[in-house]
């Protein structure tokens, strides 16, 4: 029998590979990878306030996550190049975060934990919030899944089949601050655009409809999540990286996978 | 009984006015056209009235439970987004395999459901979205240059594809359309646009109003001579070509481009 903290590891990241796979796929198809990183680098931000006022940490990377990614879609749609707010945004909010962090003395230690995760130290109350927001962002993108994918394809084409692209843009953006949250303790800040995009990449060359597509990618996450876990207790590797490795390594594979299928 | 309505409706992006006073009333089952030249308002007239684009003043108003199918300029699909065509004929809603399968049939595509909507043709990827909008049995159909891209022969026969489901379903067409020969052939009503409604009437009236002449500077009597040169014939494939609004009108002969 597993250690009891090893079950709880491996849950978070099961956890963190349901909301991001699905999630991860719309990433990918709307070009929002940047969106990701503005959004989860703002999450140092929100760890910094949450520990100088005492509040949960999950609820201050939701908050600052939220008000990230409202920020990135009101100046992209204030008619600046989008990568160049995302530029601007994800690394002044990362600065601005480690600033705000080294005012908070007694977590200097731990900054490592939240730039690349501590899925080891995960708490049955922190499963709770990953699994409680894991659940609420695949329940939202399920539920919504036709018109998200409607707008995707194209704003006119769901305007003139009554879909807003807007409320959908907002379903995405509140998506995004969730996992953002979900995710900082498995992978860290700085891997979590890591997770949405290379597990939906990954299952891009395996599946021939969307919705294949976006289990693929929970499966993928999964795979991920279990073996660079394995692979940190025996190696004694970092485990959020060693987890992102392991996608990348799935990713690999299934471009080799895709060549076969195509041959 | 009006489907969908502009009221002196006028669009400002920033401080540039687009549409200026624009009034027009669509009835049940007529086919009109809006011409015009690059710049004139064409597009942003159906994004408005498809409530796309907000009007700066005037209004715009539709029957109420109005089914549109709508058929844009051209669809872009990400290469990240695998999409069979079955699956986006189904998009926001769903329809049932024979319905699909009738759609697909109507528009001359049968059995086409399980290609990958990335593969389709230039032609193909029209009348794939032709159909889509068939599905939604629309009350009105609204066409936004739909042949761009399209050889001579393609284009032919997406009108003829369009005015045969006009004549089935019996639904309204509202397009937009460069080629004056299809407009004067197909459409009941022209309405010529450039910025506001310069003038309107049935095909006959228009292209001898004045300022028709005067935007289109015609010399022919009669005959439709105003052609669009295509500077890049784009036979069959579908990647995004970059054949839009950005260069000038060429004004020819009929003759010189006999069809």
């Amino acid at each position: 029998m597993p250690a009891d903290f090893l079950i709880r590891a491996a849950l978070a990241g099961l956890g963190l590979a349901l909301a991001a796979g699905p999630l991860g796929c719309f990433v990918v198809w709307r070009r929002m990878a940047y969106f990701g990183d503005a959004t989860s680098h703002g999450a140092i931000l929100g760890v910094a306030l949450a520990l100088a006022f005492s509040t949960s940490v999950f609820v201050g990377t939701l908050g600052v996550a939220l008000l990230m990614a409202l920020a990135v879609s009101t100046l992209a749609g204030r008619g600046w190049a989008i990568d160049t707010t995302l530029g601007v945004l994800a690394h002044a909010a990362l600065a601005l975060g480690l600033i705000a962090i080294s005012f908070v003395r007694s977590v200097r230690v731990d900054l490592e934990s939240y730039l690349f995760g501590d899925i080891l130290a995960v708490t049955p109350a922190d499963l709770w919030f990953i699994w409680g927001g894991a659940a609420l962002v695949a329940g939202l993108i399920a539920a919504r899944w036709s018109a998200l994918l409607t707008s995707t394809l194209s704003e006119d084409l769901a305007h003139a089949s009554g879909v807003s692209p807007a409320r959908e843009r907002m379903v995405l953006t509140l998506a995004l601050a969730l996992v953002v949250a979900v995710a900082i303790k498995v992978v860290g800040a700085l891997l979590i655009s890591a997770m949405l995009i290379i597990p939906a990449a990954a299952a891009r060359s395996l599946a021939r409809t969307p919705e294949a597509m976006a289990l693929a990618a929970i499966g993928i996450g999964a795979v991920a999540a279990l073996a660079g876990l394995g692979a940190s207790l025996t190696l004694d590797t970092p485990a959020g990286p060693s987890i992102v490795a392991a996608a990348a390594a799935c990713f690999v594979l299934s471009l080799a996978l895709g060549a076969l299928r195509r041959a | 009984m009006t489907l969908i309505a502009a009221d002196h409706l006028s669009v400002r992006f920033g401080g540039a006015t687009v549409l200026e006073d624009v009034s027009l009333r669509i009835a049940p089952g007529e086919i009109v056209t809006l011409i015009g030249p690059n710049g004139s308002g064409k597009s942003t007239l159906l994004r408005a009235l498809l409530g796309i684009v907000p009007a700066s003043s005037g209004s715009v108003s539709r029957k109420p439970g109005l089914r549109i199918g709508y058929v844009p300029q051209k669809l872009h699909i990400d290469r990240g987004l695998p999409m069979p065509v079955r699956r986006f004929l189904s998009l926001p809603q769903r329809h049932g395999a024979a319905e699909t399968a009738a759609a697909l049939a109507r528009v001359g595509l049968e059995g086409a459901e399980a290609k990958a909507m990335t593969d389709l043709s230039g032609g193909q990827m029209q009348r794939v979205l032709l159909a889509r909008a068939l599905l939604m049995q629309p009350d009105i159909l609204i066409l936004d240059e739909p042949t761009q891209g399209l050889d001579q022969p393609g284009e032919a026969a997406f009108y003829q594809l369009i005015d045969e489901v006009r004549r089935q379903m019996g639904c309204a067409v509202l397009m937009v359309s460069h080629d004056l020969h299809v407009v004067m052939a197909a459409s009941d009503r022209v309405i010529c646009l450039n910025g506001h409604v310069c003038c309107e009437g049935a095909p006959q009236v228009v292209s001898n109003a004045p300022e028709y002449r005067a935007l289109f500077g015609l010399g022919t009597k009669g005959a439709l001579a105003l052609y669009q040169h295509r500077h890049d014939h784009d036979h069959d494939h579908d990647h995004g070509h970059g054949h839009d609004h950005a260069h000038p009108h060429h004004l020819h002969e009929a003759d010189d481009h006999a069809r």
